[in-house]
């Protein structure tokens, strides 16, 4: 009796299941390395889900997941209850994302900010924050008394050390005296640690504060200490008002709207996509009138610029640290070399650490 | 690194201020440890009373109770720490790792809804006297006023332990609980005394971080400071006075490690951030080589349940 009545409540559990796998609807995940709220890279990945979120369309998402081993385990639960498209927000996720790609075929995943594509159900997407960085190193330039820009670096990875050059690029192009001081924190997020350091490159005479981590703390230190500083991934402004001269905003939300109607309408395909200031993935937060309308002239113009080709972040001639020219006398560095880039221009101090 | 005396007093400012909480909580954790008792929960302790002590802020927007807030909050997640280990007999170990993980889940919790607001200015204590002064400006001005009081606690502590008759009692309980107990003292309200104490400092601590070192609250921002905090009691063998020495040091390595960073001296960051433990397992190594030294300070019933037959 007591195993009929096992036999019979599995065998329901089962069509409950397949009832369950057959009515599901379309579903969308996210995974994202910070808090939703942390006012930078994570609450603008936020955003964009709001506007797939918006279309009618179900979406989940799961915050503050380490990369490591962690991550795998969010992914791997997410495909295993019935998402049909999962976006994975940090650059850490790159193998945990393609390694449960490859046990659920079924299941579209995009990967931020990666270039391993390794199944043809992972895609990859990011944006061309060194833009961004380039607007910001001709107002450093423009604006520093004391010619020296502190930049708080997380990771040693490409995307990185390219917003380090592109910046350090264009702030000598308008200042040749520019030196360029770096700190890494190893970290993605950590207020402590970045308004620590912050503080250690205000004390060292950096008079610009330039952040490539999430958190708002280092544009509340530069606030209290006088000096000028960028928010980073969203508009930082109300945090900082009188320090922050422009932020560099992530709009991720139309490529998650076409991505998810995509999927939903069986139309996605491998890609990988690199979109920047011309397709509005990468905007600027307003100007602070500090700078002088002549500077904001200047820099919406070098905006349209780069927008539109006719400028570009990396144009040669460009030499590493010991005087190798990397990119000839009126080239400009292909993507191959942009999303590979691990050597500093010449101009920044120190060296990467390994 | 430009070695002018002002660059130094400002680096000297940083130091300290990025010590204080190891200070408070260390002192709290001292006065705890001395009667005996072995609470873990620092962290858990710490990271409670930095987000008690934002969301006040963010509630009454009053400082003040803001900070009286936090250090009750310590008190009173303390209490459980208390209540398990003094009159249900647990064990300290386990019940003080409880208490860490308990603490980092309820804050989170708490927090959610105060995430990404801008904490306020805290009141500096006296003129800001920082940038008129070259040396000396950066070192003794332009701080909060718990950073003053952090660096009188270990003073303090030191004449209660050594001086009163209360401190006599706490080190009693400490060393020999059994005797303590014929003598008449009532080692169980002694020791939850000493665990309520050590409760608010260490709320006081995790206030310091969230209201005035880095004014927001995040998730986890205490960072492993209580783990550093419970290092350095160990590391200054049970002396207060060495509690404020080792804080400094200890605050000194992450703030040098960015200065040397940003002058273009590299040196792993890992090992900086382990330099902490590994100096306190060379001071143990070392005293553990004078049995005089140890048996000087350390409570020699620590971690041990006292339980007293009716």
């Amino acid at each position: 009796m007591y195993k009929l009545f096992l036999r019979s409540l599995i065998s329901a559990l089962f069509l409950l299941g397949f009832s369950i796998n057959a009515n599901a609807e379309f579903k969308v995940g996210f995974v994202y390395v910070g808090p939703t709220g942390d006012h930078g890279w994570t609450y603008q990945h936020h955003e964009g889900r709001n506007a797939v979120e918006a279309l009618g369309i179900k979406t989940t998402y799961v915050e503050s997941v380490p990369e490591g081993a962690d991550a795998e385990r969010v992914i791997r639960q997410l495909a295993q209850s019935g998402h049909d498209l999962i976006f994975t927000t940090s650059f850490g996720y790159m193998d945990p994302t393609n390694k449960v790609a490859k046990d659920f075929p079924n299941v579209k995943f995009e990967h931020a900010t990666g270039y391993k594509r390794e199944h043809s159900n992972v895609s990859t997407y990011s944006a061309r924050f060194y833009e961004g960085r380039t607007l910001l190193g001709h107002m450093a330039g423009k604006m520093t008394k004391t010619n020296t820009i502190g930049y708080i670096a997380s990771f040693p990875i490409p995307e990185v050390i390219r917003g380090i050059n592109a910046m350090t690029l264009a702030a000598q192009k308008v200042n040749p005296d520019i030196k360029t001081k770096i700190v890494w924190v190893f970290t993605w997020y950590d207020p402590g640690k970045e308004s620590e350091a912050a503080q250690a490159l205000i004390d060292q005479g950096a008079d610009i504060i330039m952040q490539h981590t999430d958190s708002t703390a280092p544009v509340q230190v530069a606030e209290k200490a006088g000096v000028w500083s960028f928010g980073q991934a969203s508009d930082m402004q109300r945090f900082a008002p009188k320090s922050i001269l422009t932020s560099i905003i992530d709009d991720w939300a139309p490529y998650y709207v076409e991505r998810s109607i995509a999927a939903r309408d069986g139309t996605w395909k491998q890609q990988d996509t690199w979109h920047g200031l011309k397709e509005g993935m990468v905007a600027m937060a307003p100007y602070n009138s500090a700078m002088g309308s002549d500077l904001i002239k200047e820099v919406e113009q070098l905006q349209k610029d780069l927008a539109s080709g006719k400028a570009h972040s990396f144009t040669g001639p460009i030499y590493d640290q010991k005087g190798n020219i990397l990119v000839a006398e009126g080239a400009v560095a292909d993507d191959g070399m942009l999303a590979g880039m691990n050597v500093y221009v010449k101009g920044v101090e120190g060296d990467i650490p390994q | 690194m430009s070695f002018d005396l002002n660059f130094i007093g400002i680096l000297i400012g940083a130091i300290m201020a990025s010590s204080v909480p190891l200070i408070l909580a260390a002192s709290g954790e001292l006065i705890t440890e001395r009667s005996g008792v072995l609470n873990l929960g620092v962290e858990g302790m710490m990271i409670i009373g930095a987000i008690s002590g934002f969301a006040l802020m963010v509630v009454t927007d009053n400082l003040f109770f803001a900070v009286i807030g936090s250090m009750l909050s310590g008190l009173i997640i303390s209490l459980i720490f208390g209540l398990l280990t003094q009159s249900l007999l647990t064990n300290h170990v386990a019940t003080g790792l409880a208490l860490t993980i308990f603490g980092i889940g309820m804050s989170a919790m708490i927090g959610k809804n105060f995430v990404g607001i801008p904490g306020k200015e805290f009141p500096l204590l006296f003129i800001n006297l920082k940038e008129s002064i070259p040396f000396l400006g950066p070192i003794f001005f332009g701080h909060s006023i718990i950073l003053y009081f952090a660096f009188g606690l270990p003073f303090l502590t030191n004449y209660f332990l050594k001086k009163t008759k209360t401190g006599l009692i706490i080190r009693a309980v400490g060393d020999s609980p059994t005797s303590a107990s014929n003598q008449g003292i009532n080692v169980t309200l002694v020791r939850y005394s000493c665990i309520l104490y050590g409760g608010a400092m260490c709320g006081l601590a995790g206030a310091y971080l969230s209201l005035i070192y880095t004014p927001q609250w995040i998730e986890n921002m205490t960072g492993g400071r209580g783990w550093i905090a419970l290092a350095l009691v160990v590391f200054a063998t049970w002396s207060p006075i060495k509690v404020l020495i080792g804080a400094l040091i200890f605050g000194g390595i992450t703030i040098l490690q960015l200065h040397m960073q940003a002058v273009g001296l590299r040196i792993p960051v890992q090992l900086l951030s382990a330099l902490p433990y590994i100096m306190t397992i060379i001071v143990l190594v070392v005293i553990s080589r004078d049995s005089r030294k140890i048996k000087l300070n350390t409570p020699t019933s620590l971690g041990q349940i006292f339980y007293k037959e009716k």
